[in-house]
């Protein structure tokens, strides 16, 4: 007792503690800083009225009296559900197109599922205009409803939440048990019963998963509903409305706490699910592989590579988009619109800016998201403050990019505030973009850690090796993957996302992204899509290096993997 | 596609350099002017004056006029360039623009100065630049496949034939959408035109952002009638959009664009220089370009696709009042349309 006594508050005394204790100070204090003091400046502005006087739930009894802001609550939850049922039912069968059927070309089919996430998910929306719009090629399929409000959103949504909600299924439905296929085959069970007696069951927890990032991702994303959302109000757009088209912020605070209801819960239940899942799968399980079986095979290989085909048209669609010169009167091609006129002509500096910004993200965040999940799950002691740190690095994931966005508004803004000069720079944005998305790529490195052996550290410092120098030496480059992916990823969603950063940019720091939105609003949508279409190449090229350099590392410097 | 590559490669390296010159003065100027314009403007003013780089902060006019009124306590603009007249008497108001005589503000037409420097002798707060003006945007390819006809009037707009094909902006956020609010008022008086906005609001299909957004979705045929401003209207004519540009005959709502300086600029000098040059006749010149009435007499010429008469079909707008009545104007007006609002 007395041991573990001590061993909590003295763990070691040297330098190496030392430097330990404050790396996990700083990675507790920039979470501090960058999540918890924002939002709780949030949570206190909801309270407040226009002068600062703390005014108890009055702003909330406001809003739920105003029926066209508290409306937007029933058609959020619409749109959200929808796209649930929608993206979870086609991701599921793509999934199971991959992981327990024979169709052929199976990894281009993946990669061209994963293209909407490089799209900024104003593309779809602009997409969905020139397919679905007045003008669109396929109008007469909407029987006269109209493109620009739920049905719009539902469909834009879909596109760029596919590729998450099958990356999920995909991982979820890999893990199957050929024994107890085996077992049911030999009992005479029919197909359809192992599947709904194994598959379903075994899958479970991914789906439950799956269902709600999917709706946590459909109910906060802004862009969708702002390009095509027409008539139709969601509480994303309401929040933007309110701060800054009236700068009513308390207004803004309000929506924002209550589009975070909805998130929060979804991240309570995924982290009871997620924490159920783990002992699924026994270790004497073996892999099921599928037989040949060409009714099966056929059928998914047309149902998956219809939905690449639609993710194809939809991309196309926006570059076609952006090359017509005055659609649809004028279509001979042009890339005037590449000049972006709209934006005063400093449309390439938005993409200049949001390519810096990203990088800095890419960067910064990879090392700050590396560094503190390997303090949290590689180094001994201070147990209580690496728990924190690890507590804190999931929160991210529960908070929607616009109400964080907005709570750095009220925090960063503050006269008082020492960090007040951050407010307006592209520090600001680094900083509000890698919080937002920092907790997958905590997830991916604390699994990427896990997979290391604990003794690299006790050997380390057996030998009386510092542990910066196991760091450096062994830990990061057997991680060089995991670290990859977490800095591409960072990448693409910074140069993709708008929610987050449309309340913090200023003249000489809009983003590319931003920019889609303001050419959109003043009617150059052309040009809104050229913008778009060259968001999705950028983070094209990006993502392709990165596969280059995965693939170069993978078959050299990680020649290890496949030793065993 | 590989000379498409090239070209974008091309554009990606080259323009980022080409904006970044090394200049002595920097001037944050909040401004509503037609973005595809901003470039046109900074470029003349530093031709005479290359030392002042402007810093356009751009929005559409409710959104500039609600955040001049947010950072009242901590202002960011130094100068305003190009914000309705309606919003500069609000900051006027709040005591948020300094009094300042451009040189040579005596030659402007006085309807286009603040009053108080004819009236009372006392340096204008703001000085008008042009007259915008409202207009209907008819798209005649879909108005003819679609069965609308074209209107001729704002009573038109209310028939049942164009249920679900007219957009207007949203005076909340739009200065064009604003003008048209307080112009009807200003034509019926106030219970008229609620009860014409009611019925307009039955066949509006979408209330737009901004002023530009409605002739935008009429140019390219996602809507048949867009209610927007004549400058838009006609340079999207020019451009080749298949639409006609209806002036209604009950008359034309119109606002001001108008400059001024922002109370506690720590750049007074340069603020000045800006403000004497928005005054003169090259800057009037400028603003003829796009618009068809300006502040310096006899600088006007006609544009192409505006009416030669168009001094006359505007209403004899009161600025005065619309700028007290902003507030509760729009506030009803959310109350009762604010559904359809993107």
């Amino acid at each position: 007792m007395r041991a573990i006594h001590q061993s909590l508050l003295v763990p070691s005394v040297s330098a190496e503690g030392v430097l330990r204790l404050v790396a996990l100070l700083l990675g507790v204090a920039f979470l501090a800083l960058g999540l918890l003091l924002p939002l709780a400046t949030m949570l206190l502005k909801s309270l407040q009225d226009r002068s600062g006087d703390f005014v108890g739930l009055a702003n909330f009894a406001r809003y739920f009296q105003t029926p066209a802001l508290a409306g937007s609550i029933a058609n959020s939850l619409t749109v959200a559900l929808i796209t649930t049922v929608i993206v979870v039912g086609l991701a599921f069968l793509c999934a199971y197109g991959i992981t327990r059927t024979r169709m052929p070309g199976k990894r281009f089919f993946r990669m061209l599922a994963i293209l909407p996430i490089l799209a900024p998910s104003l593309l779809p929306a602009i997409s969905m205009v020139y397919l679905f719009g007045n003008q669109g090629w396929f109008r007469d399929w909407l029987m006269g409803q109209s493109i620009y409000g739920p049905i719009g959103i539902v469909m834009g949504m879909s596109f760029w939440i596919f590729p998450h909600a099958l990356m999920i299924l995909t991982t979820a439905l890999s893990n199957s048990d050929a024994r107890l296929y085996e077992a049911a085959e030999a009992l005479g069970t029919p197909k359809w019963r192992s599947f709904f007696t194994i598959t379903l069951p075994a899958a479970r927890y991914g789906l439950i998963s799956c269902a709600f990032v999917v709706f946590t991702l459909a109910i906060t994303d802004f862009g969708v509903p702002k390009i095509i959302g027409g008539q139709y109000n969601v509480l994303a757009t309401d929040v933007y409305r309110q701060v800054v088209g009236q700068q009513n912020f308390q207004m803004g605070a309000v929506v924002s706490v209550i589009l975070l209801i909805p998130a929060v819960i979804s991240f309570i239940v995924d982290r009871l699910v997620q924490r159920r899942q783990v002992a699924q799968l026994s270790a004497r399980a073996v892999p099921w592989q599928p037989a040949p079986n060409p009714v099966r095979d056929w059928t998914f290989t047309i149902l998956c590579y219809g939905v690449g085909g639609i993710i194809l048209v939809v991309i196309g669609t926006a570059i076609y988009a952006s090359l017509v010169r005055f659609w649809p009167y004028n279509l001979s091609l042009t890339l005037t619109h590449y000049a972006f006129q709209g934006l005063a002509g400093s449309g390439w500096e938005a993409w200049t800016n949001s390519l810096r910004m990203a990088a800095a993200v890419a960067l910064v965040g990879t090392l700050v998201v590396f560094v503190n999940a390997w303090l949290i799950e590689k180094s001994g002691g201070y147990r209580p403050l690496r728990q924190g740190l690890h507590f804190m690095a999931m929160l991210p994931m529960a908070v929607p990019g616009m109400v964080l966005g907005l709570a750095y508004i009220f925090y960063f803004n503050q006269p008082g505030n020492p960090l007040n000069w951050l407010y307006g720079t592209l520090a600001i944005l680094v900083l509000n973009t890698l919080v937002h998305y920092y907790t997958v790529c905590h997830l991916t490195s604390i699994t990427a850690l896990k997979q290391l052996d604990p003794e690299f550290e006790s050997v380390g410092a057996s030998l009386k090796v510092p542990f910066w120098t196991t760091f450096r030496r062994v830990t990061l480059p057997v991680s060089l993957p995991a670290v990859l992916d977490i800095s591409v990823y960072l990448f693409v969603n910074a140069m993709t996302t708008v929610s987050g950063v449309v309340f913090l940019y200023s003249t000489d720091t809009r983003l590319a992204s931003v920019a889609i939105m303001h050419l959109d609003e003043a009617g150059y949508f052309a040009s809104a899509a050229a913008m778009a279409v060259l968001i999705f190449f950028t983070s094209l090229v990006v993502k392709l290096l990165h596969a280059a350099l995965t693939y170069a590392l993978l078959t050299k410097a990680q020649r290890w993997r496949n030793a065993g | 596609m590989t000379r498409l590559t090239s070209c974008l490669m091309a554009a990606a390296i080259g323009l980022p350099f080409l904006g970044t010159a090394a200049s002595a003065t920097q001037l944050t100027v909040y401004t509503a002017v037609e973005s595809d314009d901003l470039q046109k403007y900074a470029q003349r003013f530093n031709e005479a004056h290359p030392e002042i780089e402007i810093r356009w902060v751009r929005d559409s006019t409710g959104v500039i006029t609600a955040r001049l009124l947010a950072e009242k306590d901590n202002p960011q603009a130094d100068v305003i360039w190009g914000l309705a007249a309606t919003s500069l008497l609000i900051l006027e108001e709040e005591g948020l623009l300094e009094r300042y005589a451009p040189a040579g503000v005596e030659k402007l037409d006085t309807k286009f100065v603040d009053p108080a420097y004819s009236r009372d002798g006392k340096d204008p707060s703001w000085v008008g630049m042009d007259a915008w003006v409202a207009a209907i945007c008819y798209n005649t390819v879909e108005g003819a496949r679609q069965g609308v006809p074209q209107p001729t009037s704002w009573e038109d707009l209310t028939k049942p034939e164009y249920r679900g094909h007219v957009i207007m902006p949203n005076p909340s956020s739009s200065g064009t959408g604003y003008l048209d609010v307080a112009g009807w008022v200003r034509l019926w008086g106030e219970e008229k035109a609620w009860d014409y906005m009611d019925r307009l609001h039955a066949n509006i299909s979408r209330y737009t952002h901004s002023g530009s957004a409605p002739c935008n979705l009429a140019a390219s045929g996602e809507t048949v009638v867009g209610v927007s401003f004549a400058f838009r209207a006609a340079r999207l004519k020019s451009q080749g959009a298949p639409i006609e540009i209806v002036f209604p005959e009950e008359g034309l709502g119109w606002d001001m664009e108008a400059a001024a300086i922002v109370t506690g600029t720590g750049k007074a000098e340069a603020a000045r220089t800006l403000m004497d040059w928005a005054v003169t006749r090259e800057a009037n010149e400028l603003y003829n370009e796009g618009y068809a009435v300006v502040a310096y007499p006899g600088v006007a010429k006609p544009i192409e696709n505006y009416p030669t008469d168009i001094v006359e079909r505007m209403i004899d707008a009161d600025f005065q009042w619309a700028a007290l009545n902003r507030e509760r104007v729009l506030e009803e007006w959310q109350k009762r349309y604010d559904g359809k609002t993107e």
